[in-house]
């Protein structure tokens, strides 16, 4: 916003018969803002008066009443602070501001040339002005019809308060001018000498107040006072030569009004002349009236279009989105087919607002990028979201080292183990979800992973992990306020696997999100195994709403291994270990009732342990002496034989927390076996 | 006819002037051909009697110029009156996007007045026009003779108004009424351009 100028005020307005009703007008809108002349409309070439004029009408409003809220701008300063409020997204408060004003005096406005958006804006706060009965004066070098391309609404409006024009002033009151100007420069002219400075044809009020400044300047180093003779001498050496020619010849194109020496009238223009726009035809002329009536529904009915994007332009401008491309439409002419641009640009931030949305998920950082709030970078908003999806990374999988070819099957386990291929066969549509239901040991992770390793293939990700790796996952995100995140990413999974899920007791939170996971997969056609030490019905501390679901699909029981089992698997842990198996041997350990095959590990472990500190190839007698007592050698303090068993099907160790560092004497582990 | 069409930016509004014989709506067509500048009218066309009456129908163009960016074109025809040029008013009617009805304010007039505008009915359905939403005003030509002689816009209303068309009373020999009408039939027909409407087939 401009500050009004102090000196531009009534009292130094020189008031002639070209700008007496402009004066009185302007005096009447300033006693009385909204009540009169609403909009004031004050149009004049260039250097008569039209700023000064704007701003006398604001000092006089503020001296009758200082509470008044009074903004004075040029177009050009309007325009600036329209762009960069919506720029800042705050094209609202823009509006606010200047609907609130109660004096509102624009400047210039015939730089609305084509500026359609501008229009639309112009036309909604004169609207909102005139509606709130705050007073909107404007001014302009030409009247509003001949401002080219002016909306014909904002014709409409101006027409609907007073237009007036500032003709050029008439010789006395240039020599008024002259004089005042004269008096507040305390230069001393003959009077002969204002007489042929008024006399000259000089179109503006700032030229001959130039004029006049040449000449106090010249006489400034004169020794003598200067004659009217020497006076038009000086003014034809630097004037210009239209203006020393005779005819009285205006700028053509407007210069912005900034001058302190905005005065009155100058020497006369006349007004331009009035065309044979429908909008000045009228009175006794019918045809006139009829055009100027068409014209307006005409222009309601043709730009109804515009007014329907400038609402869109308001309305997606709120929510936060760039609206460049509906500018655009407002700038230029009627497109093809206007409904057809807004629908393809309402689409376009539809899909904006799915992509955000899941981008959030991802990664808040990612939604808030520009591209989510621009139809014209939909493009961008995708590839940003693909990046965000490629740079999430999946929960974990199932571990390569179990493979269902080496799962020891037998009568007793084959309905779990049939079960588990018909879930190979068809994920997601066969139990659904399949909860394997074991003790300790028996080979559920076995199977879970093996069914994991089974499942995935590229492109499908498989979260394969124990229910406590899965509550600890949470509340890291948790932790690290990543949520949305970590839903994210389990939300990718085309299958989901829970190793002990009974694990998930009084873990409330965990339970939750597991339970809005399940409904996802599960209406998604995702496959889910869960392995549980309980039954479903028998799970403590696991909410009913989620225990039902588990119950769901097919619960399986996998059983301790049977002997036929075990044979398989300690051949097998014979095999891995030393070579060749004694037949004896193995019989004999297959036969131990053990009621996992965890334990069944640890036996072969302790035997082959105490065949290495006896330097001897392990054997059935072997056994007999570590597992029943007899003597087989001092034991020794190894390391990789103390343990729980807890070991891959390897050989490896998997867990230290579950390893026994001190183990019980042989006497302690007879009567554990005995029981 | 296409009444807005953006590609070409140009709006057309064909609009007949329809009535019964003698009821002022060549009349109505000079007046308005009076009035319009040189440069805004196309020549009017007019194919008449030796006694004046219209043989085949009369056309004035008017060009208004380009509103909001778009060439904007007035075509004002009448029909012939005389019942037995049907033919010619079904023609006429074609692609119309409104119509004036002009009715013969004097009484003894009356029963023209209802069957011409039963006509006028009978071929815009022919055409496949919905009559209710079609865009027709109605002026009561002649209301400066002698009151003992004509019926009264009221009266005419309830004669035959009763779809509730507006209705302008006329003076088409002085101009009174005359540009009256063509605006009001001007607004409803562009008040279908932003429900897209289309003139008669």
């Amino acid at each position: 916003m401009t500050r009004l100028n102090p000196r531009l005020r009534f009292d130094a307005y020189v008031v002639g018969a070209a700008n007496r009703l402009a004066v009185t007008a302007a005096r009447a809108v300033a006693e009385s803002p909204g009540s009169v002349y609403n909009p004031l409309f004050v149009y004049a070439s260039s250097g008569l008066g039209k700023t000064h004029l704007l701003m006398a009408i604001g000092h006089m409003a503020l001296e009758i009443n200082p509470q008044l809220s009074v903004e004075y701008l040029t177009l050009d300063e309007f325009i600036e602070a329209f762009h960069a409020a919506i720029a800042a997204g705050q094209s609202e408060a823009f509006r606010h501001r200047y609907s609130d004003t109660e004096l509102l005096l624009v400047d210039d406005v015939q730089f609305l040339t084509h500026r359609r958006e501008m229009q639309a804006e112009l036309l909604r706060l004169t609207n909102a002005v005139l509606t709130s009965g705050q007073q909107i004066v404007l001014s302009s070098d030409r009247p509003p019809n001949e401002i080219e391309a002016l909306d014909e609404r904002l014709i409409q409006r101006f027409a609907g308060g007073l237009v007036i024009d500032i003709a050029g002033p008439d010789y006395e009151t240039r020599v008024a001018i002259l004089r005042r100007q004269s008096e507040e420069r305390k230069a001393v002219f003959d009077p002969s000498v204002i007489e042929a400075v008024a006399s000259l044809p000089i179109g503006s009020i700032r030229e001959l107040i130039g004029a006049l400044n040449r000449l106090i300047a010249f006489q400034a180093v004169s020794e003598a006072p200067l004659t009217s003779t020497e006076a038009r001498a000086v003014l034809a050496r630097t004037m210009p030569a239209t203006v020393r020619a005779a005819p009285q010849v205006l700028p053509a194109t407007p210069a912005p009004e900034s001058s302190p020496a905005g005065q009155g009238p100058a020497p006369a223009p006349s007004p331009a002349p009035v065309t044979d726009s429908p909008f000045h035809l009228g009175g006794g002329d019918e045809f006139g009236a009829f055009l100027t009536e068409i014209s307006s529904a005409v222009a309601r009915q043709v730009d109804a279009w515009r007014g329907r994007v400038a609402e869109a332009v308001v309305r997606w401008e709120g929510e936060g989105f760039r609206t460049v491309r509906l500018q655009r439409l407002l700038q230029g002419e009627a497109p093809v087919d206007p409904d057809a641009a807004l629908q393809d640009f309402e689409e376009d931030i539809a899909r904006l607002k799915v992509l955000a949305e899941e981008a959030r998920e991802l990664d808040a950082e990612v939604a808030g990028k520009p591209a989510f709030h621009d139809p014209d970078r939909l493009a961008e908003a995708e590839a940003e979201l693909g990046r965000a999806r490629e740079g999430l990374s999946p929960p974990p999988g199932p571990s390569p080292l179990w493979k269902i070819e080496e799962f020891a099957e037998s009568a007793t386990n084959r309905e779990a183990v049939s079960a588990v291929r018909a879930v190979f066969a068809d994920p997601g549509g066969h139990y659904n979800p399949l909860v394997i239901v074991g003790g300790s040991g028996v080979g559920k992770t076995h199977l879970l992973h093996a069914v994991g390793n089974a499942l995935s293939r590229p492109g499908m990700v498989v979260a394969c992990l124990r229910a406590e790796d899965f509550v600890d996952d949470l509340i890291k995100a948790i932790d690290r306020d990543r949520v949305a995140w970590w839903r994210a990413r389990y939300r990718r999974i085309g299958a989901l696997l829970l190793d002990d899920v009974h694990q998930l007791a009084g873990k409330d939170r965990t339970q939750e999100e597991l339970f809005w996971l399940y409904n996802l997969l599960a209406e998604g056609g995702q496959q889910m195994i869960f392995t549980s030490a309980h039954p479903p019905e028998a799970l403590e501390g696991i909410e009913p709403r989620l225990r039902t679901r588990l119950e769901a699909g097919l619960v399986v029981e996998l059983p301790p291994p049977d002997r036929e089992v075990r044979e398989v698997i300690v051949a097998r842990l014979l095999r891995d270990k030393g070579g060749d198996a004694d037949p004896d041997l193995a019989a004999y350990l297959a036969a131990r009732p053990l009621e996992s095959v965890r334990a069944l590990q640890g036996l072969v472990q302790r035997v082959m342990a105490a065949a290495e500190a006896e330097g001897e190839r392990p054997t059935a007698g072997i056994a007999r002496q570590v597992l029943e007592g007899q003597p087989a050698g001092p034991a020794r303090r190894v390391s990789s034989t103390r343990t729980s068993g807890l070991l891959s099907p390897t050989g490896s160790l998997r867990s230290r927390e579950k390893t026994i560092w001190d183990w019980p004497d042989a006497s302690d582990r007879i009567i554990e076996e005995i029981r | 006819m296409s009444l807005v069409n953006f590609t070409t930016r140009e709006i057309t509004c064909k609009i007949v002037y329809y009535g019964p014989g003698r009821s002022g709506k060549t009349t109505n067509l000079q007046y308005i051909y009076g009035r319009v500048p040189e440069a805004r009218r196309g020549r009017m066309v007019s194919l008449a009697t030796q006694t004046d009456r219209t043989l085949f129908f009369d056309f004035l163009p008017i060009d208004l110029g380009v509103i909001s960016g778009f060439t904007t074109r007035f075509q004002l025809y009448t029909v012939p009156g005389q019942v037995y040029y049907n033919a010619t008013r079904k023609l006429v009617l074609q692609g119309a996007d409104g119509v004036v009805f002009v009715g013969d304010s004097q009484a003894r007039r009356l029963e023209d007045n209802i069957e011409s505008l039963q006509n006028l009915q009978a071929n815009l359905l022919a055409q496949g026009v919905d009559v209710r939403n079609f865009p027709v005003a109605l002026q009561y030509n002649k209301q400066d003779l002698p009151a003992d002689l004509i019926l009264t816009p009221v009266d005419l209303d309830d004669a035959l108004n009763f779809r509730g068309y507006r209705s302008f009373p006329g003076d088409a020999v002085r101009g009174s009424g005359v540009f009256e009408t063509l605006k009001g039939i001007s607004e409803l027909v562009l008040k279908r351009l932003a429900a897209g409407g289309a003139g008669a087939a």
